[in-house]
């Protein structure tokens, strides 16, 4: 058997800091030279603050160019933002429009070698090679998940099976027949496909998948280990978002301890979301985007409301290019409750650490003008004692837990199991009540 | 010499009682006794059952949170004073009680109480040592 190789790219991935300034400052220069004469809004915006592209000399110049924000997609939509005539697009791809007015992104021939190239890097930083098949369970059509990996697997030379989401049971069938070696969808349908392929009675340690990219929607590490789990294989996280390129724009390594972005493509910034400084290295706030490497959509300092923070150095695995962590939360779901910033995706990490499920709600309301937080936990059959003292001592020790982690404190109320309402599989985490002007 | 009580989480909500009744009903499941222990969110429903495997498998599979729990069955005198004696038994040895109500089953003609105590074992004991009667599951099923 031949040795897998570790690295697409090493020249790029395993780089210098001065290599990865010096790619990373010249593909600025050209992008905002092009974003400028393009793009409308964004020379305008130019204008405004009186910088030209002639300012821009480096990477470190960044930070003079104006943000970049969803609604400004929205604003223009459709095409309002593309820096390239029609003739130059080969796709399109847009954002589901559950929050709003959908947004459209437009790709090149150029672009998609861009996107293919960055999640063929990822694929093969967790072993993939050209005789693996690739089994994509991501949703092909608008949404980027389906395609990006899609492509990104025939980059690479591997075999993509473009079996998309559904059908679970047939899902099983094909990782069994065809052998599929990488998985990958929502970690939320990986788990899906494990839970059918148990009812099914197949034993999963017998099939030939050894790993998958499980991305699209947030995950805990504890989920990671069932998924390890219940499939055999190990469960790596991918990030991205549309208005980037789509997956691929950041890929966890075989280290699992955060993600490398692609940033000769994409280049990272953290910002404090309410004063938009940029904050050193280490530091959580805003994660944002600059496209370095792209024609159609060159989207500038893109807030991209993911909560984050950014880690440089060498990496375990060899790797250089920056990594970020799991985003902790969104600014959207940002809860300031008494001054303290809180993530749904913390109270999920207590219940955790308590070895409880974490299905709850969070409830704000103000009473008085004091926030007054309450946290809603479903009970299981495992939680469950047939005293009142216990359920009462329960909601003490979860209270506290809140309490020492968070410094928060908060009334936590006990729930029959499935009372939180769930809609297409995902629960609605916070119910803020004050109506604050 | 338990008895098997089903113990359902229930908040408190218009209609879930109800809920649980319904589904019992609908299984053809006889409820023997029953009490409710509550605080201003939620209670819990206890129940001696004449099927309690089958009562918690039926109120699961419409997600409630059941446990089956063990607790001490004992007759006594339907009469002044029957319920004192065996409580006082109990006080004298230090057993700390989590809870206790008392039903009267036709088929024994007697009074019954269920006891939750935190020593199972060491009430059982004394219980029998002083010639209490404990019950059985099969003694209460009515027929």
């Amino acid at each position: 058997m031949s040795v897998p190789k570790q690295y697409l790219d090493p020249e790029i991935e395993c780089s210098s800091a001065d290599e990865m300034r010096q790619i990373q400052s010249e593909r600025l220069k050209h992008m905002v030279k092009h974003a400028y004469e393009n793009v409308p809004l964004y020379k305008e915006r130019m204008k405004d603050m009186g910088v030209s592209p002639d300012d821009i000399h480096s990477i470190d110049d960044l930070h003079k160019l104006p943000f970049t924000v969803k609604d400004d997609l929205r604003n223009t939509y459709p095409f309002g933002m593309f820096a390239v005539p029609k003739e130059e697009l080969v796709r399109i791809h847009a954002s589901s429009g559950t929050t709003g007015k959908q947004t459209v992104v437009g790709y090149t021939k150029n672009d998609i070698e861009v996107w293919s190239r960055s999640v063929a890097r990822a694929l093969t930083s967790i072993g993939t090679t050209k005789s693996d098949y690739v089994h994509v369970s991501y949703g092909y059509g608008l949404f980027t998940g389906g395609l990006g990996l899609h492509y990104g697997a025939e980059y690479l030379g591997a075999t993509a099976i473009p079996v998309s989401s559904g059908n679970t049971k047939r899902q099983v069938q094909i990782l069994q027949d065809y052998g599929s070696n990488i998985l990958c969808c929502t970690p939320s349908y990986a788990m899906y496909i494990g839970e059918t392929a148990r009812e099914m009675g197949i034993d999963t340690k017998q099939l030939p998948l050894r790993a998958g990219f499980f991305g699209a929607e947030p995950w805990t590490e504890h989920m990671r280990q069932e998924l390890e789990a219940i499939l055999n294989i190990k469960a790596y996280d991918i990030y991205g978002l549309s208005e980037i390129a789509g997956p691929g724009v950041a890929f966890e390594c075989p280290a699992q301890q955060g993600m490398h972005i692609n940033e000769d493509f994409f280049y990272p910034e953290i910002i404090d979301p309410d004063t938009e400084e940029v904050l050193p290295d280490g530091e959580f706030g805003e994660l944002v985007f600059t496209c370095i490497g792209k024609e159609a959509l060159p989207l500038i300092r893109y807030r991209t409301r993911d909560i984050c923070k950014l880690e440089r150095g060498t990496c375990s695995c060899g790797r250089t290019l920056v990594k970020m962590c799991k985003p902790k939360g969104r600014t959207d779901d940002m809860l300031i409750i008494r001054g303290i910033n809180v993530f749904p995706s913390q109270i999920e990490a207590v219940l955790l650490s308590l070895n409880m499920d974490p299905n709850y709600q969070i409830v704000v309301d103000r009473a008085n003008n004091m926030d007054r937080l309450e946290v809603q936990v479903e009970m299981t059959a495992s939680m469950f004692q047939d005293t009142l003292k216990s359920l009462t001592e329960i909601e003490r020790k979860i209270a506290a837990a809140l309490q020492s982690i968070l410094n928060i404190s908060a009334k936590v109320r006990l729930l029959e199991p499935k009372s939180i309402p769930r809609s297409e599989g995902k629960a609605k985490r916070v119910i803020d009540n004050r109506h604050l002007q | 010499m338990q008895l098997k009580q089903i113990s359902v989480f229930l908040e408190n909500k218009s209609g879930r009682l109800s809920r649980v009744t319904q589904i019992l009903k609908e299984a053809n499941i006889d409820i023997l006794a029953l009490c409710v222990a509550d605080s201003n969110e939620y209670g819990i429903v206890r129940m001696i059952v004449d099927k309690p495997a089958k009562a918690m498998e039926e109120l699961e599979k419409s997600k409630f949170t059941v446990s089956l729990t063990n607790v001490i069955g004992v007759t006594i005198p339907d009469s002044a004073g029957g319920l004192a004696t065996v409580i006082d038994l109990l006080a004298k040895q230090n057993i700390s009680m989590e809870y206790i109500y008392a039903f009267t089953s036709r088929k024994i003609g007697e009074a019954i109480i269920i006891l939750r105590v935190e020593d199972t074992q060491s009430a059982i004991e004394i219980l029998t040592d002083h010639h209490v009667k404990l019950i059985t599951h099969n003694e209460i099923i009515r027929e």
